[in-house]
């Protein structure tokens, strides 16, 4: 490794100690906070605040219940589902598949308040919907929205997707010879799904529902609006809650630690169980799995399908539409009644919305620009063993995922709250917050793209005498194109719809569309929510539907499992 | 972190925590009464721009703003809304981190001047009209800050849910547990209403009054700007607390929501406004509140955002009781600068959130 040209060790130093200065900062400014007292001195105290005041406990507690029952409904639903997709002749399994994964494009917080505007327990549409056929009385509600269900009930519907994209691939690649041998055996139908498919699937399954866990657990926006109006706390909103005044960071610092433990042990065991998941596949070439008849039950198959869709989808859109256009959200619009009101408000008249838009859109683009590259260089590194201790990029580039965004937001704002970094009330720390939060999904994707380029390409490029960064920009660059361009656009939605971060990082001049629209949710302005809701919805759609053309159609299955909004 | 601006920690410095809402020591002569002349619109102009940090509902802020910014084309209002408390917690995280973002700032929990202004972080500024037309009761003797609003925190209930003879006189009317699980009320960790309400009832009702009222499984949202807006929706029959202008503006828009002044008497709230020390637009913070402060900006408050005024020109509204024939719970800033923590921590144990 002497050519006199060639830059790849320097920069090897240079890219693992700005991520060591990405990770280590923040993180080691949330352990020396959860160890110190207000006057700085040290102290376990806050951890013993933490496990024995009653209003961290219980949030403690109530999170553990809400994780664990997310992830048990989450399988519940994706796996009948995906199974349903992909091995059997449902209808329209097609576009169940296309509309579960078009349902992330939700962000969660979003949903959550379309889920107010259908299932508060007296003004929700569904409620009044209930009330009109049964003739139940004004006072009593079918649905309760502001409930610990309620609260589950809404997490799973934008977290099932994830664990439905996992089983659909799984069961996809599943070698159709077992089931047939099973079949040809004599089994029927149904012992060959349980006996042979079942545990097949089973293993990709429970890392399904750690993805969930995972999930449910570090999600701010939806405990945020549903939970707080019940009068309970997840970890999440209490570790928020501690930002007002007067400010606790050291208490907030400590009760990041849990949940980063936490989800580090759960990455490891999520890991493990997909490791596992190599025996299914073992072997050469296997034919096309044989798709299950369902016969009579093809058409309540399909009906169940859309509706497992309309909660999610169809019911939540309908109620932000209908607020959209209506002066009281909890009126139905007609012709006569629809107004153009809040547009008006919204685009017109709220000094907020343009600087929120333009910061989001600026921060988007910049993220997804340097995290797209940055991973785009670790991923050539490690996949090319460019040099010697690749391996620590590698790890250092998938880190972040163990760490929950508000975990994150919290770190940042410990670390660049003060010299020599002085970065808070900065657009920086938010493009720092983003790009840390989408670097590992980033660097998954493009790594697993490098392994389709054929070394000898880049080998016959540098025997012709470029240098390393020279036959990256001209022959693998060019190559990985699609899966670039695939992987800017996914970290530029992840980053319009991130709130976690972003509503301990922001300051005034700083402020963007997600925290915008919780701002507007705590004063209860309900149609101008619904307005830049959908505007952030179309923004994001039109993103995802360019990265499908430019970038070949898998990249929505590839969205990655880590807390948004 | 905030260690200078704990509102123990400033107060502590003083033992001037007398009874009156705006009693603070006098240092020296107030400024001289500052109106808008020429220079001050050139230099407003100049500078083209200010932000102004309210807890005023959004949508009479943008209004205001708007039109504030139609009377001196050229300067533009950035209006940042949240509740009282958080805008108190965001100055002093800027103000930490050496951000001066806001210039002009009005808070409904009046106890926040008390706290800025020993912490030096005002600058002295007495429009014209305060100073000729405002009561002293509504401004400060130091020139620091003046009641930019006045407003209630009265009960309030949705006239479609709850007919008016069923409908609550006053607050220990809402222990009834006919009332269980029908209640709205907002948050004094959000509101400065709230938190201004809060420490007057739970002086005068007894901090027994929220025990019992956090068992009638209220829904609690942030904003006092909420309560109202959850009454329209049909969401809940009765709010304990919220802010009036927004039923008053309800009710002209003809949702179906009516006031209660509780037999008790209603939480009396102003919102002071002041120009921050560091500013980094003077001259415009100067003309934005000196507009402000205008019989014509007050009535606009009233007719537009349904505020009550301290502008002896202002005329209140025809559509509402008079301020005069309301009976009101005595304000007292000084001790909610000196108890709001403690409030805070207290109402969260009760209401768990």
């Amino acid at each position: 490794m002497t050519r006199s040209l060639d830059l790849s060790r320097p920069v090897l130093i240079a890219v693992a100690a700005l991520l060591a200065v990405m990770i280590v900062l923040p993180v080691g400014w949330l352990v020396v906070y959860s160890l110190s007292d207000k006057d700085g001195s040290a102290t376990l105290g806050n951890f013993a605040t933490l496990f024995t005041d009653p209003t961290f406990v219980d949030p403690l507690v109530t999170t553990l219940i809400i994780a664990v029952s997310v992830s048990l409904l989450c399988c519940a639903i994706a796996a009948p589902l995906g199974w349903l997709v992909a091995r059997t002749d449902m209808p329209f399994a097609g576009s169940v598949r296309t509309l579960v994964m078009a349902s992330l494009v939700t962000p969660p917080f979003v949903g959550a308040i379309a889920w107010e505007m259908l299932a508060a327990p007296n003004s929700g549409l569904l409620n009044q919907l209930w009330r009109a056929i049964s003739g139940m009385p004004a006072d009593e509600a079918l649905l309760d929205i502001y409930s610990l269900e309620g609260l589950i009930f809404v997490i799973a519907c934008y977290t099932f997707p994830y664990v439905f994209i996992l089983v659909a691939n799984a069961l996809d690649r599943m070698p159709g010879e077992l089931e047939d041998a099973s079949s040809m055996l004599g089994a029927k139908t149904w012992d060959t799904a349980r006996r042979i498919t079942v545990p097949l699937a089973l293993p990709t399954l429970l890392a399904g529902a750690l993805v969930a866990f995972l999930q449910a657990l570090n999600l701010f926006g939806s405990p945020a609006i549903l939970a707080i109006p019940a009068g309970f706390h997840t970890l999440t909103t209490r570790i928020w809650s501690l930002f007002q005044f007067p400010p606790k960071p050291e208490l907030a610092a400590a009760a990041s630690l849990p949940l980063l433990l936490l989800t580090v042990l759960l990455l490891r065991a999520q890991a493990m169980a997909l490791g596992r998941r190599g025996y299914a596949v073992l072997g050469s070439k296997y034919g096309e799995p044989r798709l299950i008849r369902l016969g009579a039950l093809k058409w309540p198959a399909a009906g169940l399908a859309l509706l497992v869709l309309a909660m999610p989808l169809f019911l939540p859109y309908a109620a932000l539409f209908n607020s959209a256009f209506s002066r009281v959200a909890s009126r139905i619009i007609s012709f006569e009644t629809a107004t153009l009101h809040n547009f008006r408000f919204t685009f017109l008249e709220l000094s907020s919305t343009m600087p929120a838009l333009k910061n989001t859109f600026l921060l988007a683009v910049s993220s997804a620009t340097v995290g797209a590259l940055l991973a785009l260089l670790i991923a050539y590194i490690v996949a090319r063993k460019a040099v010697a201790g690749h391996r620590v990029l590698g790890f250092l580039a998938t880190a972040p995922l163990a760490i929950p965004g508000i975990v994150l937001g919290v770190g940042l704002f410990l670390a660049y709250t003060r010299p020599p970094l002085t970065l808070y009330g900065t657009l920086w720390i938010l493009l720092i917050a983003f790009v840390t939060i989408e670097l590992p999904a980033a660097y998954q994707q493009l790594s697993s793209a490098f392994h389709a380029v054929h070394p000898e390409l880049e080998e016959a490029g540098r025997m012709l005498g470029a240098t390393r960064l020279r036959t990256l920009a001209d022959i693998t660059a060019p190559l990985l194109r699609s899966a670039v361009i695939a992987t800017w656009c996914f970290i530029f939605v992840a980053v319009i719809r991130e709130l976690s971060a972003a509503v301990i990082l922001f300051t005034s001049d700083t402020k963007v569309l997600s925290v915008l629209i919780f701002d507007l949710k705590e004063s209860g302005d309900v149609g101008a929510i619904a307005v830049l809701s959908l505007t952030m919805v179309a923004i994001t759609t039109v993103v995802v539907a360019a990265a499908n053309r430019l970038g070949g159609t898998r990249t929505a299955g590839r969205l990655h499992a880590r807390a948004v909004g | 972190m905030t260690r200078k601006l704990t509102r123990r920690g400033v107060l502590a410095a003083s033992a001037a925590a007398t009874g009156t809402a705006f009693v603070t020591p006098v240092r020296a002569a107030p400024p001289e009464a500052q109106k808008i002349t020429p220079v001050l619109i050139e230099g407003a102009k100049k500078e083209g721009k200010l932000a102004w940090y309210t807890s005023v509902d959004l949508p009479v802020a943008e209004k205001i703003a708007k039109a504030f910014e139609a009377a001196y084309p050229g300067i533009s209002v950035k209006v940042e809304r949240s509740g009282a408390e958080r805008i108190f917690q965001r100055i002093g995280q800027e103000y930490q981190s050496k951000i001066y973002n806001c210039d002009v700032v009005n808070s409904s929990d009046a106890a926040h001047l008390i706290v800025w202004k020993r912490a030096d972080m005002l600058a002295p500024f007495v429009p014209a009209d305060v100073a000729r037309y405002f009561p002293a009761a509504h401004k400060d003797p130091d020139g620091m800050y003046a009641s930019w609003r006045v407003t209630l925190s009265p009960i309030a209930y949705n006239t479609k849910l709850v007919k008016p003879e069923d409908a609550p006189k006053g607050f220990i009317d809402l222990l009834d547990p006919k009332w269980m699980g029908k209640i709205v009320k907002a948050h004094p960790g959000y509101s400065g209403t709230i938190m201004t309400a809060t420490q007057q009832l739970s002086r005068d009702l007894g901090w027994e009054y929220f025990e019992k009222l956090a068992k009638q499984k209220v829904m609690q949202v942030q904003s006092a700007a909420d309560p109202p807006k959850k009454l329209a929706l049909g969401e809940r029959a009765v709010m304990a607390d919220g802010t009036e202008y927004v039923v008053t503006m309800l009710q002209a828009r003809g949702e179906p929501i009516a006031e209660v002044y509780a037999v008790e008497g209603t939480p009396l709230v102003t919102g002071p406004s002041a120009i921050m020390a560091r500013s980094l637009n003077p001259n415009a913070a100067r003309l934005f509140t000196a507009w402000s402060m205008t019989a014509e900006a007050q009535q606009m408050n009233v007719d537009v955002g349904a505020l009550r005024s301290a502008h002896p020109l202002v005329k209140d509204r025809a559509d509402r009781r008079k301020l005069a024939d309301i009976k009101t719970l005595r304000e007292d800033a000084a001790t909610v600068a000196d108890q709001a923590d403690a409030i805070k921590t207290r109402y969260t144990q009760l209401f768990k959130v």
